[in-house]
C-alpha cells in the first residue's frame, strides 16, 4: 500500500519538477523587465507569501472570500436542488429560466453585481456564490430526480418520516452527483474570487496581483499568479481528501464493479 | 369474467373476520387506461402462508404493491384487520425482489436493518439489538453487520432484506418474487427459510411468484392469477403438511397434482382470452 502511495507520488511529482527547472535555466539570463528569471521571482514569492504575517494579511481576506461565497453556493444550490428535485413540476417550469442564467458567465455580472451589491465584500460574496451556484444546484436537481425508486417504496413501506426520507435517502443517495457539482464549483468560485477582487480595495490575492502589475512590481505579479496556482491546487486536495472520506461507499462499489465487469 | 366461486370461497374458509389478516375486496387497478387488475377478490388468514402465482406480465407487481398501501388501486380496497389502507401502514412488511437496488448501498447492513427502526422511534441501541436479533434470525453472522450490503453475496443480500422486514415487527410479510434473482440451490435455502421464519414467528406471508413449484412448495394456498385483466383463476388448498422438504415433498403425488391443478388454472384461462 505505501508502495503505491509512492509510486503515484512519484508519477505525480515528476512533471512539475521538470518544469520548474526547466523555467528556472531557461529563464536564469533574462533581462526582459516582463519575465524577470524564476530565482528573483522565487525572492518575491518568499517575501510576499512564506512570511507568516505577510502572507496572513494577503491571504485571509481571500479566504474568508471563498468560504462565504463557496458555501453559500454549496448551501443554497442542495437546498433549493433538492427542492426542485423533488417537485418535478417546478423543475420543468423552471429549466429554461434556469438554463439562461446558467449560461452567463459569473464573472460578466460583476458590473450588474456592483450596480446592485456596492463594492464591498457582500457584492464579492454574492456573486461567487452566483457562479457556482449552478453546477451544485443542477448535479443536486439530477441527484435527487435520478434516486433508485425502490428505495422510495422502502422508505414508503416502512413509513419514513420526511426528515428521515431526505437524511437517510434521498441527500445520501444524490451525494455522488452533489460532489461532482460541488467540485466544478470550487474551480469556479476561485476565478470569480480572483475577478471580484480587483475591484474595491478588500485586500486578497486578486487585489494584490492587480496592484503589483499596475505599480510594475512584475516579480510580485509572479509570485501572486504562482500562489493563486498553489493556493487552487491545495483547495482541490482538501476537496479530495472529504470527497473520499465521504463517498467512501461510492468509490468501493465502483472499484467491485468494474473488478466484476 | 365470473370469480363469485372463488370469492365464495376464501371467504367460508376465513369464516371469523378476527382472523383475516388481510383482504382484497374487489380490486382493481388500470394504468393509462388499460385495465391491468380485473376484480380481485381473496382473504388471508392469520398467520398463513399464501401464494399468489400467475404468468409473466399478469399484474402481480401492481397487485402486490396495491396490497402494501404503495399505490391507491383504482377500484375496490385492500382491508388490514378489517382497516380498508390509503398507505403503507405498521404491521405489514416488504421484501423486493431487486435485492441490490432495494438496499441502501451507502449504509452498513445494520444501518439497512435498523431503518425501519429508527424510522418509528426505537433508540438506536434498541434498534441495534433488534437488528443482530433479526440477523441471526436469517442465519447471517454478526461479522456481516459491518459490511456494505454489495460487499455480500446475493443471497446473503436477500437475507439482510428480509432481516430488515424482520426488525419491522410485522404480522404480514409481503414478497415480490423475491427468490428470482438468486441460484437455484440459493433459492432452496431461502425458501425454506422463510417457511421457516413463517412458522416460528406466526407470520402471515403472502408471496408473489411466477414457480409454480416454488407457490405450492411454500403455501397454504395459492391463488391462481389468470387472465388479461388479471383476475382470481381459482384458489388451491395445499394439504401437504406442515413439515415439507425440498425432494421429499416435491417427490409426493399430492405435490404433482396440486401443481397440474395450477397450472391448469393459469393455463386455461390465459388461452381463453388469447
Amino acid at each position: 500500500m505505501n508502495k503505491r502511495l509512492l509510486r503515484d507520488l512519484g508519477l505525480e511529482i515528476w512533471l512539475p519538477i521538470v518544469l520548474v527547472v526547466v523555467w528556472w535555466f531557461a529563464s536564469a539570463s533574462s533581462t526582459s523587465f516582463y519575465f524577470p528569471p524564476l530565482s528573483k521571482i522565487m525572492e518575491s514569492f518568499a517575501a510576499d507569501w512564506l512570511d507568516p504575517t505577510q502572507a496572513f494579511d494577503n491571504l485571509l481576506p481571500s479566504l474568508a472570500l471563498l468560504g462565504m461565497g463557496y458555501g453559500l453556493a454549496l448551501v443554497s444550490g442542495v437546498v433549493i436542488g433538492t427542492l426542485f428535485g423533488l417537485v418535478t413540476p417546478l423543475e420543468e417550469a423552471a429549466r429554461p429560466v434556469l438554463e439562461f442564467l446558467r449560461a452567463i458567465p459569473g464573472v460578466a455580472l460583476l458590473p450588474v453585481f456592483i450596480v446592485l451589491f456596492g463594492i464591498d465584500q457582500p457584492m464579492k460574496v454574492l456573486l461567487i456564490a452566483f457562479g457556482s451556484f449552478w453546477p451544485v444546484f443542477l448535479n443536486t436537481v439530477d441527484g435527487v430526480r435520478g434516486i433508485e425508486p425502490l428505495l422510495l417504496d422502502v422508505a414508503g413501506v416502512f413509513r419514513l418520516g420526511r426528515a428521515r426520507r431526505l437524511f437517510s435517502i434521498i441527500l445520501p443517495g444524490a451525494s455522488p452527483q452533489i460532489f461532482a457539482g460541488a467540485r466544478t464549483a470550487l474551480a469556479i468560485s476561485l476565478i470569480i474570487m480572483v475577478v471580484a477582487e480587483t475591484v474595491g480595495g478588500s485586500g486578497g490575492v486578486g487585489y494584490f496581483l492587480l496592484d503589483a502589475q499596475r505599480n510594475f512590481r512584475v516579480q510580485s505579479m509572479w509570485g501572486a499568479i504562482i500562489a493563486l496556482g498553489i493556493l487552487g491546487y491545495l483547495l482541490n486536495i482538501a476537496f479530495r481528501i472529504i470527497e473520499r472520506l465521504v463517498l467512501r461507499w461510492h468509490r468501493l462499489q465502483q472499484a467491485r464493479l468494474e473488478s466484476n465487469s | 369474467m365470473t370469480i363469485t366461486g372463488s370469492k365464495g370461497k376464501a371467504r367460508d374458509e376465513g369464516a371469523v373476520p378476527s382472523s383475516v389478516a388481510l383482504e382484497a375486496s374487489g380490486l382493481g387497478h388500470a394504468y393509462k387506461g388499460r385495465e391491468v387488475l380485473g376484480s380481485i377478490d381473496f382473504a388471508v388468514r392469520r398467520g398463513e402462508f399464501v401464494c399468489i402465482v400467475g404468468p409473466s406480465g399478469v399484474g402481480q407487481t401492481t397487485l402486490l404493491r396495491c396490497l402494501a398501501g404503495l399505490q391507491r388501486s383504482t377500484r375496490g380496497q385492500v382491508l388490514v384487520k378489517g382497516t380498508a389502507i390509503t398507505e403503507p401502514v405498521r404491521g405489514v412488511a416488504v421484501v423486493f425482489q431487486d435485492y441490490s437496488r432495494s438496499l441502501m448501498p451507502w449504509a452498513s447492513v445494520r444501518d439497512n436493518v435498523t431503518l425501519p427502526l429508527r424510522a418509528n422511534g426505537t433508540p438506536k441501541v434498541e434498534a441495534n439489538r433488534i437488528a443482530a436479533e433479526s440477523l441471526a434470525q436469517v442465519g447471517l453472522d454478526e461479522h456481516v453487520s459491518d459490511l456494505y450490503p454489495w460487499q455480500l453475496s446475493g443471497g446473503m443480500q436477500q437475507r439482510v432484506a428480509i432481516a430488515r422486514a424482520l426488525a419491522y415487527g410485522p404480522e404480514v410479510m409481503l414478497m415480490d418474487e423475491p427468490f428470482a434473482s438468486v441460484d437455484a440451490q440459493t433459492r432452496a435455502d431461502l425458501e425454506d427459510l422463510v417457511r421457516r421464519l413463517q412458522r416460528d414467528l406466526e407470520l402471515t406471508v403472502i408471496l408473489v411468484t411466477h414457480d409454480i413449484d416454488e407457490a405450492v412448495y411454500l403455501s397454504d394456498r395459492v391463488i391462481a392469477l389468470a387472465g388479461k385483466p388479471a383476475h382470481v383463476s381459482d384458489i388451491v388448498d395445499v394439504p401437504l403438511g406442515a413439515d415439507r422438504d425440498q425432494i421429499g415433498t416435491k417427490g409426493t403425488p399430492e405435490f404433482a397434482e396440486i401443481r397440474a391443478a395450477v397450472h391448469g388454472l393459469i393455463r386455461r384461462k390465459d388461452d381463453a382470452v388469447s
